[in-house]
């Protein structure tokens, strides 16, 4: 996955990220699973950087990730990902079967809709500011857990080696990060959630997911 | 003719942003539905036979013969697929990235910072006065944002001059910003003019709240 040196840079995938952002990582994941090399462009969110006017021209609410593949330029995890998928359809992360695409759109949405957004930095920073720490935490892990509770329903009747069968698609992407965000930041007890603990083992395993993990980015800090 | 049921089935609120959104793609494809209410006030979404179709309890949900679907990102997905009459993705790979994060900053970025149980938290654990600021903020930020995205690529609409995803997600979340949190939406000129659009079209106003069965009456 080393990003590739060459007079074609025009033409060459450029990720900007954030060794912890989640999202960033859903995208690490998916662009090792389609074999796509690029190159890694580090946003350091902790020294404010997203709030540079060169990166608010790439992605005006300042968030990382944002894929640049020579003129297109796409922010936010869900969209580079919809874009992938179409652009570079080896190793397709959406099945072809219209129950099964729509469950993993539906938890992708879960996770990068009503599990994430909630316990973004911002969201942490303010809460601490309004209403303390101990709730703060308090409020992360209310979310993540009722996010998981119904995951864990709604896979029961599909869910295979992955989340959504024998195969790694969509619904993998964003979940493996999260389940990682949420154990080692927000100590989420998963035994709580037998299902996608053991999605998770799977999911863990798997190469690509581990060399898109924070600790083995260029920017990550030891 | 009165024994044929509708072979689709909406599960919708009438203030859910969320459901306006698939309203308005049924409408613009001019599929039929019975509309089947949820009212999320009263707490319908925890009815058990609710949660089975959706454990997350989230309108809308659609149902198509033995096909059960839940969240307006996957429900769109599903229609424009297996209905593609009137398509509401734009086939320019570059453009229709652009529906997508349009749509996304709507429903990742915005929507889930208003909506009614984070609401309901602030108002009880932050303060009651807190509730309508802390929805403003969100909603101007993501406004903001949207304002700077399109504005090199809006011409009628959102992304150009026909209807496309991202009109159908803006669309509710700049009535909701309006009517119910009084963004001032000076500020957004883009949107603003957008939102003169959207209130020509018949399919679009036919799905707003207001118009839904379950809306209270004046």
């Amino acid at each position: 996955m080393a990003p590739k040196d060459g007079g074609e840079a025009s033409s060459k995938l450029v990720l900007y990220s954030y060794w912890q952002s989640s999202c960033a990582w859903r995208i690490r994941f998916a662009l090792n699973l389609k074999g796509l090399s690029y190159e890694y462009k580090a946003v350091n969110l902790a020294k404010g950087e997203q709030f540079t006017p060169e990166f608010e021209r790439l992605n005006p609410l300042h968030f990382v990730p944002v894929l640049v593949d020579g003129d297109v330029v796409v922010s936010d995890s869900y969209a580079i990902l919809m874009y992938l998928e179409e652009k570079y359809p080896q190793r397709t992360l959406l099945p072809a079967d219209p129950q099964l695409k729509a469950l993993n759109l539906q938890v992708a949405s879960i996770i990068s809709s009503s599990i994430q957004p909630l316990h973004m930095l911002s969201i942490l920073k303010y809460l601490e500011e309004k209403v303390g720490s101990e709730e703060r935490l308090l409020f992360a892990q209310t979310n993540i857990e009722k996010g998981f509770l119904a995951l864990e329903k709604l896979l029961e009747d599909f869910v295979g080696k992955y989340a959504t069968g024998e195969e790694v698609y969509m619904a993998d992407v964003f979940m493996a990060p999260q389940i990682a965000v949420a154990t080692e930041r927000f100590k989420i007890d998963m035994s709580k959630f037998p299902t996608l603990s053991r999605i998770y083992e799977s999911q863990r395993a798997l190469p690509e997911f581990l060399a898109a993990s924070p600790e083995r980015q260029p920017d990550a800090v030891h | 003719m009165a024994h044929e049921e509708k072979k689709l089935k909406l599960y919708s609120y009438w203030r859910s942003s969320c459901s306006c959104r698939i309203r308005i793609a049924l409408n613009l494809k001019g599929l039929e539905y019975q509309y089947i209410p949820v009212n999320l006030f009263k707490g319908e979404q925890f009815s058990p036979e609710f949660q089975k179709l959706n454990p997350i309890g989230y309108v809308p949900v659609l149902v198509d013969g033995d096909i059960v679907i839940s969240d307006s990102f996957a429900i769109f997905m599903y229609l424009e697929e297996k209905y593609p009459q009137r398509s509401l993705l734009p086939s320019d790979l570059q453009k229709k990235a652009l529906n997508f994060q349009a749509a996304n900053i709507v429903c990742s970025s915005i929507q889930p910072l208003q909506n009614l149980a984070v609401l309901k938290y602030i108002e009880e654990k932050v303060s009651p006065d807190e509730k309508i600021p802390w929805a403003k903020r969100h909603i101007e930020k993501g406004f903001d944002a949207l304002e700077k995205l399109l504005k090199d690529h809006a011409g009628r609409y959102a992304t150009g001059d026909e209807v496309f995803m991202a009109d159908l997600f803006l669309a509710p979340q700049l009535h909701a910003g309006i009517k119910r949190f009084n963004v001032d939406m000076a500020k957004f000129p883009l949107l603003s003019r957008l939102n003169e659009a959207y209130s020509e079209l018949p399919h679009f106003q036919n799905a707003m709240p207001e118009n839904q069965p379950d809306a209270p009456s004046a």
